[in-house]
């Protein structure tokens, strides 16, 4: 952190990681203002369970807390950036036949773009959050992002896409602690939601079903599910249903004529098809990504790990950036379940040099 | 620069500070004993204050002492009026079913209103405003004569919270009079700006609160005539005409009768004194921020414009920002309204008046009351410049214009 105080704006969901985050900017002498996002245009009243979040209650929550820390507070409506960008993208991207990933494009769209650009222009140097990863600033000057100490919590992965502009104005103070230690700081400092439940899935779907929320709002599109014959083997109410590697859900007739589970594969949106098949045609190890995003400018050519979905594994895989706008990642071994427009974020050991939207993928001929 | 204020407060329209006397008076009466309904003489006691600050607060009101109904402020007095006219005069004619209200009355207004239209089966006619806030007599009229027989009740503010504007209450009494039709205004901002007097106003039913006014939060009353009889909200122990049960609160009607009693004194005095203030205050924001838009009525006056409003357009500004701005710099003002979750929304008062959206997002509510000095005046115009600077600056990054 830099030694220099600074004007920060806090992101405070209500939620504990948000809050201690503050906490620690405040501790570290900076001047520190909480700011809860509107995010939804109909706040619902109180927080089912450990989803969703904006509710009346939830800002309730991130108000408390800032009293607690002595800190102004105010509520920022983000919620017409938030349908526009966030929203319309996962719709559009499901409508397209791809999987997309909405807290990635939050971060990118709204928390470290409509936000910081407005906390920018207010006269605010920074924004913090309760992201866990790290941030350092290498030999060369760049401000470097890391994978959090606590592994399981690392969230560099939705991160992936933060530019060094951006980062430069990032502050994620709870990189180097453990999600225990954060509950049991939130505790020691009295605030309120120290025992809060994490929030899961996806905020703006309440009750978690995310098939249900897009057909109630993309209306039914019925198409076939074939193998990979091109055999029909059911029917379905929308292609938006469905995700590559999904297994549960198909409601398939017929069983497999090797009696074992199957898998989408693929999911054509113009027609609706949904391909299915064994787990072994899901493998792949060639990805087509598009629309690459640098933490400090394109990276050789080489040798590094990729994570392709939030909370996923790590894969060795040989990235080449082909130009500006296309990056082949080649995984040395095949993986399966692997979506289109998922992010593939490229590491170098803990740092996180970029990301890429995956476009296509494939297996390599010769395998 | 001399005498400073830590915090510039210009939001006495959503509280003004307690008068010293009326927070005397509130702590010696919470020291006294004694349920003003009980018959021995501790209670006795209690009733006696009660009653004598009643029949104060009636008389600096211009009403009689049993038309007085404490209760718990303007919100619950509103919903008391507007619900507990229209069940009544519905028991009594169930073809009326018709609410003549106007577009920009306050929320506990505007939603028992509405809720009547969803619950109750009640049919709604909004009387429009025109530019500067007031609403035009003559659609209130056409309203109205359309089918007075089924109209329950008629309400307008005496003076909207967030432009001031002063409504021709005169007008609205004498055209619903004409058929018997009861009518109620929220006096809640009004109280204290300018002279109300109950029984010249020919109204049936009036809305004050205490905190208004230099008395406790949590205390109001529906001044409301004998003749009407409005079905409680709460039921109970048969306190305050049997309309609003609870037990009286002693402590807070007898500082609440100190406080509109020392209002009312000093209104004329008071009134100048902030009217002069506000000039100040527009004129520097004009200078300072040359595109600056003063909404509401110009003039001054019972007639046209509470003496401590000024209402603002800041073009190519976000009102949420400049607040944040503001009250970073110790000047504390008002957007308008916000809703449960503490997000900022379009005023449905502008919005009323022909405003479009941006332009209702871009403006400050200031309000002046009876502590506020030429410093707290002085403090705004000197930091403003840089604050409007900010704020069309970050306006500019979110594409407002």
């Amino acid at each position: 952190m830099t030694a220099r105080p600074l004007r920060v704006v806090a992101a405070m969901s209500g939620g504990v990681d948000s809050a201690v985050a503050a906490a620690r900017a405040v501790d570290a002498g900076h001047d520190v203002t909480g700011v809860h996002l509107a995010l939804s245009r109909n706040p619902r009243s109180y927080r089912s369970g450990a989803r969703g979040c904006c509710s009346i209650e939830d800002s309730n929550d991130a108000r408390r807390a800032a009293d607690t820390l002595g800190i102004p507070f105010y509520v920022w409506d983000m919620s017409e950036e938030f349908a526009d960008t966030v929203v319309d993208d996962f719709v559009a991207e499901y409508t397209a036949g791809r999987t997309p990933n909405p807290c990635l494009r939050c971060n990118e769209k709204i928390k470290f773009a409509a936000v910081l650009d407005r906390a920018l222009a207010l006269g605010f140097d920074a924004v913090a959050t309760g992201h866990y990863a790290r941030l350092e600033t290498g030999a060369d000057g760049f401000v470097q992002m890391h994978r959090a100490e606590d592994h399981g919590k690392d969230q560099s992965y939705v991160l992936g896409v933060l530019t060094q502009q951006q980062l430069s104005h990032s502050l994620f103070p709870l990189g180097d602690t453990t999600k225990d230690v954060v509950r049991a700081e939130a505790e020691h400092r009295g605030l309120q939601v120290a025992r809060k439940p994490d929030s899961h899935d996806i905020c703006f779907i309440a009750d978690g079903d995310n098939a249900g929320w897009l057909t109630e709002k993309l209306g039914p599109k019925p198409g076939p599910i074939v193998d990979e014959s091109g055999e029909v083997l059911g029917a379905h109410e929308g292609a938006y249903a469905f995700t590559i590697g999904q297994r549960r859900g198909l409601r398939l007739g017929v069983p497999a004529p090797d009696g074992k589970p199957r898998f989408v594969l693929d999911i054509e949106p113009v027609s609706g098809t949904v391909t299915v098949g064994p787990r072994e045609s899901l493998t792949v190890d060639v990805l087509d990504c598009v629309k690459p995003l640098w933490c400090a400018g394109p990276p050789a050519d080489g040798e590094y790990t990729v994570q392709l979905r939030a909370h996923g594994d790590e894969h060795a895989a040989r990235v080449e950036v082909a130009d500006d706008e296309t990056v082949r990642v080649e995984l040395i071994d095949p993986a399966a379940g692997i979506a289109p427009g998922q992010a593939c974020v490229i590491y170098d050991g803990t740092r996180v040099v970029g990301s890429a939207t995956i476009d296509r993928t494939s297996r390599l001929a010769r395998r | 620069m001399t005498d400073q204020p830590a915090v510039a407060y210009l939001d006495h329209a959503a509280t003004t500070p307690m008068w010293p006397e009326a927070i005397d008076v509130m702590t010696t009466e919470l020291a006294r004993l004694g349920n003003a309904s009980s018959l021995h003489t501790s209670g006795r006691a209690a009733r006696r204050v009660v009653e004598e600050s009643r029949e104060l607060i009636a008389e600096r009101l211009g009403a009689r002492p049993s038309e007085v109904v404490f209760c718990s402020g303007g919100t619950e007095a509103n919903n008391l009026a507007i619900k507990g006219l229209y069940w009544s005069r519905q028991a009594l004619d169930p073809s009326r079913r018709r609410v003549v209200f106007s577009s920009i009355e306050h929320h506990a207004l505007l939603d028992p209103v509405t809720w009547l239209a969803k619950h109750e089966g009640a049919e709604v006619a909004m009387t429009p405003v025109d530019r500067t806030g007031r609403i035009e007599v003559e659609a209130l009229r056409s309203a109205v004569e359309s089918d007075p027989s089924t109209v329950a009740a008629v309400t307008t503010m005496w003076a909207n919270n967030e432009m001031g504007t002063i409504q021709p209450i005169d007008e609205v009494v004498r055209i619903a009079r004409e058929h018997g039709i009861p009518v109620h205004s929220d006096a809640v901002q009004a109280a204290g700006y300018v002279p109300l007097d109950f029984a010249a106003s020919q109204l049936d039913a009036m809305t004050v609160t205490a905190h208004k006014l230099g008395g406790p939060v949590g205390v109001g009353a529906l001044v409301i005539k004998r003749e009407h009889d409005p079905v409680a909200l709460l039921h109970g122990g048969g306190q305050e005409r049997d309309i609003r049960s609870g037990t009286i609160g002693v402590a807070l009607i007898a500082s609440f009768a100190t406080a509109l009693d020392l209002t009312v004194q000093r209104q004329a005095e008071t009134s100048a004194r902030i009217e002069r203030l506000r000039t100040r205050l527009v004129d520097g924001v004009r200078r300072v921020v040359p595109d600056a838009v003063v909404n509401g009525d110009p003039a001054s006056g019972p007639t046209h414009r509470l003496p401590n409003i000024a209402h603002v357009t800041f073009p190519g500004c976000e009102g949420d920002a400049m607040l944040m701005l503001l009250d970073a710099q110790g000047v504390e003002c008002s957007t308008g309204s916000a809703c449960a979750a503490g997000v900022p929304q379009p005023s449905h008062v502008l919005l009323a008046m022909g405003f479009d959206e941006t332009a209702a997002r871009g403006s400050l509510r200031f309000s002046l009351g009876h502590t506020s000095t030429e410093a707290d005046v002085d403090r705004l115009i000197e930091v403003l410049p840089a604050v409007h600077e900010r704020a069309r600056k970050a306006a500019g990054v979110r594409g407002v214009s």
